[in-house]
């Protein structure tokens, strides 16, 4: 399961930014690394939300700055 | 003297083309660019036909992923290409000094609507937490128009939209117009972008009985100053011009399509929807525009028509192009573009003084198609069905707005 996440993360930010997938690390940070902006974030946000069933508080989500902060996140609430 | 301003670039998304050549030429052939609705199942309602966008491919002026978030409305979609296309036609980059110099005005009547309808759906069925893009917002606000077009651009001169229903096109570009006389930048990108072909636009424009019903005809549908005529035919798109100081584009050695010579604008003050009696208000619009540009009407020679194809529009505007021009009106050209465009609402200025450009640039005259049975109301020289070889000296474009907002804009030849 937890390497499904990762894999499942992955695929959603590399949709989501346009990246492709072998370029997206847990260490990359979405605004340096992968040029998105606040609001792409946002959106990021309401993906992984969509995709886990899940429901990430505004406080949660100001803290997820990299991939790994949303892997960690989920792991976190799905286990 | 005022500055004096050229239009050094031209950019057209419009149902007959994607692109100023492919429009133009559309035009000069006396093509209809309208047909059935595509964008959404029509089916139930009395209008099931629109002037479209046909083959616009948003990846060839933006990112796919702008595409998909921060620039998902057509209506923003279709101002950055005309202004991508108007930028490369002017050959000009907006750099160091020039930036500050170098503004946007894009107007429309309506904005994002198409993404206030989808949020609105997803609302409905998901509620709030899941509805809302955080695009949501920068999608629907119209001056997003203009301010994505400055961004791209770099232009960091005065940035806003024009709102004035079916003028605000002609309103921007009358606007940025008089910012290049009054010295307040030398470089502006304006016009208009709309695309409301979608339930709500042709829903509301149907509950006014302003749209043609002739769903068994749609490319006879639009035919203004003909007698059959039933309605308008709502469309999309968008046009778009750099306007810049003739001095400035001399400079550079800039090739000039026309110069930007008269603006005005004024209001009926009458009813939110129909003209005020014998076009007053339209009247003293084409006057005040005429003093503005310091010429007689004699001097000008094609006229393109508000001409909408609703029976009042056309008939009070003939009326009161015959009050302004007295004789001189039945040697006037005049054409309704429309006739094969459709009624672009806040794109419509854009387009149509784009129009007016090229048939001074290129001495050619678009016609307006689907004149068949003449109107005693409407007796002047419409180019009817057939586009002429004329050298211009000036073109008068005629823009009225619903709320009884009116806006006219004159262009002349360049001069070499």
């Amino acid at each position: 399961m937890a390497e499904n996440i990762e894999e499942k993360v992955t695929k959603i930010v590399a949709e989501q930014f346009e990246v492709p997938a072998e370029k997206v690390t847990l260490n990359s940070l979405f605004m340096d690394d992968l040029k998105a902006d606040s609001l792409s974030v946002v959106e990021l946000v309401l993906a992984i939300e969509e995709a886990f069933g899940l429901e990430i508080p505004d406080e949660h989500a100001e803290k997820i700055k990299t991939v790994g902060d949303v892997v960690n996140y989920v792991k976190a609430r799905v286990q | 003297m005022p500055r004096r301003v050229a239009v050094t670039g031209v950019g057209l998304v419009t149902p007959v083309g994607v692109g100023t050549e492919e429009t133009w030429q559309a035009l000069l052939r006396g093509q209809s660019g309208i047909g059935s609705i595509t964008h959404f199942d029509a089916s139930r309602y009395a209008t099931r036909f629109a002037g479209e966008v046909k083959g616009f491919e948003p990846t060839r002026w933006m990112s796919a992923r702008d595409a998909k978030s921060s620039m998902s409305d057509p209506f923003i979609q279709y101002a950055v290409a005309a202004g991508a296309m108007a930028m490369d036609d002017a050959g000009l980059v907006i750099d160091g000094e020039l930036a500050e110099r170098a503004g946007c005005f894009v107007g429309s009547g309506m904005g994002g609507v198409a993404t206030i309808e989808a949020t609105h759906r997803a609302l409905l069925a998901k509620g709030p937490r899941h509805a809302f893009s955080p695009f949501f917002v920068p999608q629907i606000a119209i001056n997003l128009a203009a301010g994505q077009l400055s961004i791209k651009f770099g232009a960091k001169g005065p940035c806003y939209s024009q709102v004035s229903a079916c003028s605000s096109g002609a309103h921007a570009i009358g606007d940025a117009f008089r910012v290049i006389q009054r010295g307040e930048a030398d470089v502006m990108i304006c016009g208009g972008s709309e695309a409301v072909v979608t339930p709500l636009g042709v829903g509301g424009f149907g509950a006014m009985r302003a749209l043609s019903p002739r769903n068994d005809a749609p490319a006879l549908a639009c035919r203004p100053f003909d007698l059959e005529r039933d309605g308008f035919v709502l469309a999309e798109g968008s046009g778009i011009l750099v306007l810049e100081e003739l001095e400035h584009a001399r400079r550079r050695g800039a090739r000039m399509h026309a110069e930007c010579k008269g603006y005005a604008a004024n209001a009926d003050a009458h009813h939110i929807t129909a003209p005020a009696a014998e076009g007053e208000g339209a009247q003293r619009c084409m006057r005040a525009a005429l003093a503005d540009a310091r010429l007689d009407g004699a001097q000008i020679d094609y006229l393109n028509a508000h001409g909408t194809s609703t029976k009042i529009n056309d008939a009070i505007e003939t009326l009161a192009i015959k009050k302004v021009f007295g004789d001189h009106a039945r040697k006037l050209m005049v054409s309704s573009t429309k006739s094969m465009t459709g009624h672009l609402i806040g794109a419509a200025g854009g387009v149509e003084a784009a129009f007016c450009a090229l048939a001074l640039a290129r001495e050619q005259v678009p016609p307006t198609i689907n004149y068949t049975t003449p109107d005693p109301e409407c007796d002047l020289d419409y180019v009817p069905n057939t586009a002429r070889e004329a050298k211009l000296r000036n073109a008068l474009t005629n823009s009225f707005g619903f709320g009884g907002t009116n806006a006219c804009l004159i262009f002349g030849r360049p001069e070499p």
